[in-house]
């Protein structure tokens, strides 16, 4: 693994593009809902209720939306415990888009909260500390943020430490040479936290127990979602890797990406048996011959389309196939996550959900605003790899 | 397969059993059970006419704002919500018909208590009340989630929410409970919960969960047939409830859910506890990954800023 002396290089370029333009407009229309929420109460923009507490923002914006970001977890594995020092050119965008997704998860999650001004007391008043599965992602989405931060810093470090200021100089040599010595301790903080949070989102749904539909109620449901949020993870950074080549004209590394594909696939087609065969050996097959029954089919066959898709060789090598499959494993999981938050979740006939045009343009304004955050960050620091070392790209 | 990854696999697979063995005695949770002077309520089918008085007295003790049409006039709320912790529905198939009383259940083992983070909802250690206190409250929901019943409720309409639910009317309590002529430990008068107070035909009453359950029994003893499958519901329910219900029709015609007689947390706990029981297991993996990597990474020896993040 010594032959992957990458480079990183800022993107450079213009910002103010009418792309990013359309991506601010969002994400103010989304600022103004959010507003409007914090004035008037969650129900003056959404249509959640006391059936459906948790809506959209809790079903996308953070189970899905953390799972999108477990990209820097999935390649980390690879790379740092598997030791597969080939895949070490994706490891920095994809430690980026963690960041982003987990931190505007957290966003997400402050605007969902009705006493948002308390979340403060939750790390510190530990001698108050529940059980709760909840206070396990809590805590350790607010420790992986922080983590994730320092694994990034050093595209920040190197940007400064050329840099006209000198006391951010100095910072940033100290900090490169603390992450030098410190760097196993802080990675494997990277990869325990993801393993703990993930699953314990599949393990908060277990208390919605008796009101969650036995096709999604499994004791399994940690593991199902631990290795789900791995199989996400590997698609978005497939997905990440094949935009920002397109976008920023860098050499896309089909080679690289048909391999994690393939590792993609492995991952998926275990997943995919694995759900499968937990509803059989339930005794649960039966209730497949019903409408929700129906959903669920169409959730395992979203994720059995690209896992036939990957497992030919020829079709994995194939640029267009790696990005349609990454495209429908992404589609897969976020739809197994919606169904397990809210679609296989029951609280009684007379209760109904759907979210309202403000509820939804809040989630629009966060995803708007994390793809702007990106653009931003590869063309300023030095993140995505290839490019001419030393130089700036104008783009 | 190189032999630093070997070596990862197998030092992952250490850590894995790790966590295994750290998990294992947890496994098995002990069924909660309700405390010896757990304070609890039981409701009658057979008795109860539906005057709605329980639900108005519930709304003046509590202070809750009651729901108005647009001429000001107030209306009988349909089902509990932010400002209803009490409500009387009415189940009506032809000839079959029942009242029937929806409040907090006051669980053994409740599911809204286990979801909350920092013990906002808990269970009084000696009534079994299940109590808020809002200064620990963030305003998750998750107790809603969790409530097999549908019983917690949210502000939605208030930019400064709180969690609704019924508490026992604890806030009027002042002095101890004493068993009186009734038979039943009771508060003194105006202390007690007040639907249970101003019920006219006993339809509701309070005591203690034991005598609750004594209660039932002379009931369903007095009144052969009388009552669904000569039991009371809450029993045994979700790991028993400090509320009892007997009903003339099935349980599940008048809302009451079958549940199973394990409390709702017990899955989700029992793999909580077994996982970060003594935090073991975490730290064990930690370890193992922390061992995994820098053997890989003096494995690369060569350059030795090989790792992400720093410059290379």
């Amino acid at each position: 693994m010594s032959s992957h002396a990458v480079v990183h290089t800022p993107v450079g370029g213009e910002l103010m593009t009418p792309f990013f333009r359309k991506l601010l407009f969002f994400v103010a229309l989304g600022a103004a809902a959010a507003l409007w929420r914090f004035a008037f109460g969650i129900g003056a923009v959404s249509n959640l209720n006391d059936g459906y507490p948790w809506g959209i923002w809790i079903a996308f914006d953070v189970v899905t939306g953390t799972a999108l970001g477990c990209g820097g977890y999935a390649v980390a594995l690879l790379v740092y415990v598997l030791n597969k020092g080939e895949y070490h050119p994706l490891v920095r965008p994809a430690v980026l888009t963690s960041l982003l997704g987990y931190g505007l998860a957290v966003l997400a999650v402050t605007i969902d909260l009705g006493r948002y001004w308390d979340l403060w007391k939750v790390p510190v008043f530990f001698w108050r500390w529940s059980g709760s599965p909840q206070l396990e992602v809590a805590l350790c989405v607010a420790a992986y943020v922080t983590v994730l931060l320092v694994e990034l810093s050093p595209a920040a470090f190197e940007k400064w430490k050329d840099g006209a200021h000198a006391g951010l100089r100095r910072l940033s040599e100290a900090g490169l040479r603390f992450m030098d010595k410190a760097l196993v301790w802080i990675l494997a903080l990277g990869m325990l936290l993801p393993t703990m949070h993930q699953s314990s989102l599949g393990t908060m749904m277990l208390l919605a127990g008796p009101r969650l539909h036995p096709l999604w109620f499994t004791p399994w449901l940690p593991f199902l979602f631990l290795v789900n949020c791995i199989v996400m993870g590997y698609a978005v950074v497939v997905l990440e890797a094949s935009w920002s080549a397109r976008e920023f004209g860098r050499p896309r590394e089909d080679a690289m990406l048909a391999k994690l594909s393939r590792v993609a696939f492995f991952v998926a087609a275990f997943w995919l048996a694995f759900r499968a065969l937990e509803v059989v050996v339930a005794g649960d097959l039966s209730l497949v011959a019903s409408p929700i029954g129906v959903v669920f089919l169409v959730e395992l066959a979203l994720a059995a389309l690209p896992v036939w898709w990957l497992s030919n060789d020829a079709r994995r090598a194939e640029a267009a196939y790696q990005v349609r499959s990454a495209l429908m494993l992404v589609l897969a999981g976020t739809v197994y996550r919606i169904n397990t938050y809210w679609i296989a979740f029951n609280p009684g006939p007379q209760w109904s959900y759907f979210p309202a045009v403000p509820e939804l343009l809040i989630t629009f304004g966060i995803v708007a605003l994390e793809i702007a955050l990106y653009l931003w960050a590869v063309r300023t620091f030095p993140i995505l790899a290839g490019g001419e070392a030393g130089a700036v790209a104008r783009g | 397969m190189t032999p630093s990854r070997r070596t990862a696999l197998k030092v992952l697979a250490g850590g894995g059993c790790a966590a295994a063995a750290a998990a294992a005695p947890a496994l098995a949770r002990e069924p909660k059970v309700a405390p010896p002077g757990a304070m609890g309520m039981l409701y009658d089918t057979t008795r109860c006419i539906g005057c709605k008085a329980c639900v108005f007295a519930c709304q003046q003790a509590n202070g809750l704002e009651p729901e108005r049409d647009p001429s000001g006039l107030h209306l009988a709320p349909v089902d509990l919500g932010a400002r209803t912790k009490n409500v009387i529905k009415l189940y009506k198939d032809g000839p079959r018909m029942s009242y029937v009383k929806a409040q907090c259940m006051h669980c053994v083992d409740p599911a809204c208590a286990s979801a909350c983070m920092l013990h906002s909802l808990q269970k009084d250690p000696k009534t079994g009340v299940v109590h808020y206190d809002p200064s620990y409250c963030v305003g998750c929901r998750y107790c809603q989630m969790a409530c097999p019943f549908g019983v917690a409720k949210f502000e939605f309409e208030k930019a400064v929410p709180k969690i609704v639910k019924c508490e026992l009317c604890r806030h009027r309590v002042k002095g101890e409970a004493a068993k009186d002529r009734s038979g039943f430990t009771r508060y003194a008068s105006g202390e007690g919960p007040a639907c249970c107070e101003v019920c006219p035909r006993e339809a509701v009453v309070y005591g203690t969960r034991e005598e609750l359950i004594a209660e039932a029994a002379r009931r369903i003893e007095q009144n052969p047939g009388r009552y669904f499958e000569n039991r009371a519901y809450g029993l045994t329910e979700a790991g028993g409830t400090q509320v009892l219900y007997l009903s003339h029709l099935p349980f599940g015609l008048i809302g009451l859910p079958d549940l199973g007689a394990r409390g709702v947390p017990h899955v989700a706990y029992t793999i909580q506890e077994g996982i970060y029981k003594g935090f073991v297991a975490p730290v064990a993996l930690y370890g193992a990954l922390a061992v995994a990597m820098w053997r890989n990474r003096r494995g690369a020896a060569a350059p030795p800023a090989g790792g992400e993040g720093v410059p290379s």
